[in-house]
């Protein structure tokens, strides 16, 4: 019946072949349009931001730069040194460090505990309690920023990297969670049982049987997690301002600041500054970074 | 003391998360939701107002023009994204070579920022030395691209970054989904004498519910708490043209210090999204059951 299929399948294949070329070309017209539309933002960011104020003036959107011009990149990471209101991201951007490197392991882990237990260590109702900390992904966040800015008021942590770091790790759970939980679902069970026959504890069955197959959940959890925090601009403008913003944060003022001349190409070096990193890693780990989205993809 | 620690290992284990959650996102949404119904100002009070507040945010007009400007934006971001994101997949899905660096290009705004995206589009859309200046340079003299200032249009703009930014993400779930079709089914319509126009719009399309519905509720939900991406394009404006809930929200807290009328506007988007969110959690969770 297959090889059937496959050889009338055949025949057909050969007699549409010249309708199939102008279905082709159309189809890569319309591709390409598309990936012109989706190059274009960062095409002009990039040469916007390599020309100087004069170019851009008397050129359009899509002129190329007269030569390679690091100024307002150098402008937009240490600033002029001189005048008030002289922002600039560097230091803002090593906030962002400090606050997305122990929220992300802090986030990871607990959630990956929590993913270990909800399959491996099945107890009644632990159904609900998944369910009770999925819905956690989903509640949009103006539901609990009041609470949050007295919370952390009364912690003393507010306008800190430590409170970001609280805020990003708690709400970073129900994500983390649900990939973890969702991963070792997939693993077998019988594996765990036989070890637990065998006497192996809750800590070494998790150390010796699944944390060495956890490494693609794990790339995609920290993929994830870097990202949305990375990118995170509500909690960081809410919870924080001045010395201690992150970059998205920093970013915005500067883009928004009226202070001087606008400043466009130094703008744009600025976005790409705040937008590399993140840029780098969905380069270099486009798959998981997919994976992420996909599966657990909710988070606005 | 060992014993105990033993026995009740995996619930210490799940303490931190289960009591992080309910504290942070549970009891801070009931606190919300306490405050709504209190005649709160600079600070929270606690003795309890009524439905005041929710009238009162009803009778607003600003936050009739954020609801207002809501659905316009809901509708649009939803009907381009779920379009272009359904083209892009079908035509990748026929054999593309360089397939994957489309699908890279097509994908990227996905890491970026709102921040970043509004930032870069704010200085496309300008109205002096963007689009429109590109156009008058190329000699269309009359051509005039000013949507950005314009309160009628500048909704649109929020739309265009939006989907500029969003479409790719439908584009990855449907492919995902067409990939997962077997692909005899294909194969077998085509030998019926089905053409490929009928074979996506017949057989491929119907059975990609689960996707739709996906990108249904990722996409409202993104666009109910849509705030960065408006912060950075246009503050709201001109005027308040472009105000949308979340940024009534923290508006109505952080700057004007109302807490009991911003608790009313963060609930009523908390229903809006439970009432997306809550059939999508128990459809996912039947058809994990029924698996």
């Amino acid at each position: 019946m297959q090889d059937k299929i496959h050889s009338s399948y055949k025949q057909l294949e050969q007699k549409s072949k010249y309708t199939n070329m102008f279905l082709r070309w159309f189809l890569y017209f319309v591709l390409v349009i598309f990936a012109l539309y989706f190059i274009f933002p960062l095409y002009v960011m990039v040469v916007t931001s390599l020309k100087t104020m004069e170019e851009i003036r008397q050129g359009t959107l899509l002129t190329w730069p007269s030569g390679l011009n690091f100024d307002s990149w150098l402008v937009a990471w240490g600033g002029r040194g001189y005048g008030a209101g002289d922002t600039f991201l560097k230091p803002y951007f090593w906030n962002s460090i400090k606050m997305v490197v122990p929220a992300v392991f802090f986030s990871t882990f607990i959630g990956a505990m929590a993913g270990y237990v909800l399959t491996k260590w099945r107890f009644k109702g632990d159904k609900w309690v998944f369910l009770f900390l999925l819905f956690g992904c989903f509640i949009p966040y103006q539901a609990i920023l009041l609470p949050m800015a007295r919370t952390l008021g009364v912690l003393g942590i507010s306008n800190s990297v430590i409170g970001l770091v609280l805020v990003h790790t708690v709400y970073g759970i129900p994500f983390t969670t649900l990939f973890f939980r969702n991963f070792y679902v997939s693993i077998p069970s019988e594996l765990v049982k036989a070890a637990r026959i065998d006497g192996a504890g809750f800590f070494k069955i998790f150390f010796k049987i699944l944390l060495p197959v956890s490494t693609p959940i794990i790339v995609v959890t920290i993929i994830w997690q870097f990202t949305q925090i990375w990118n995170d601009f509500l909690f960081g403008s809410t919870f924080s301002f001045g010395e201690a913003a992150p970059i998205q944060v920093a970013l915005n003022n500067m883009v928004l600041s009226s202070t001087s001349v606008k400043e466009y190409n130094v703008d744009m070096a600025s976005a790409i500054i705040a937008g590399i990193p993140t840029l780098i890693v969905y380069v270099l780990a486009g798959k998981y970074f997919i994976r992420g989205l996909t599966s657990g993809a909710v988070k606005g | 003391m060992l014993k105990w620690l033993e026995k009740n290992l995996t619930k210490i284990v799940m303490a931190p998360a289960v009591g992080l959650i309910g504290w942070f996102v549970y009891g801070f949404v009931l606190w919300t939701l306490y405050i709504s119904f209190t005649n709160s100002k600079i600070l929270p009070k606690y003795e309890l107002w009524g439905v005041g507040q929710y009238v009162k945010l009803w009778g607003s007009r600003k936050w009739l023009i954020a609801v207002d400007n809501l659905l316009i934006f809901t509708a649009l971001f939803l009907i381009f994204c779920v379009v272009i994101g359904i083209i892009l997949a079908i035509f990748l899905d026929q054999k593309i070579r360089a397939e994957g660096v489309l699908r890279t290009i097509y994908l990227y705004p996905m890491a970026l920022s709102f921040i970043v995206t509004g930032t870069a589009w704010k200085w496309i859309l300008n109205p002096t030395l963007g689009i429109q200046k590109m156009f008058i340079d190329w000699g269309f003299e009359n051509f005039t691209f000013d949507w950005l200032v314009n309160r009628e249009m500048a909704i649109y703009t929020i739309v265009i970054a939006g989907v500029w930014q969003s479409a790719g993400f439908v584009m990855a779930l449907f492919l995902a989904g067409l990939r997962s079709v077997e692909d005899e089914i294909v194969k077998a319509a085509k030998i019926d004498g089905a053409n490929l126009f009928t074979v996506y719009w017949k057989i491929l399309l119907p059975m990609m519910r689960p996707v739709f519905f996906t990108s249904f509720v990722i996409l409202v939900h993104i666009s109910i708490k849509s705030y960065d991406l408006i912060v950075a394009l246009t503050q709201g404006g001109p005027g308040i043209s472009t105000t949308m809930p979340a940024l009534y929200m923290t508006q109505t807290a952080f700057h004007k210090s109302q807490v009991g009328l911003s608790a009313a506007s963060a609930m009523m988007m908390f229903m809006a999204v439970a009432a997306v969110i809550i059939p999508y959690l128990y459809s996912e969770l039947r058809r994990e059951n029924a698996r």
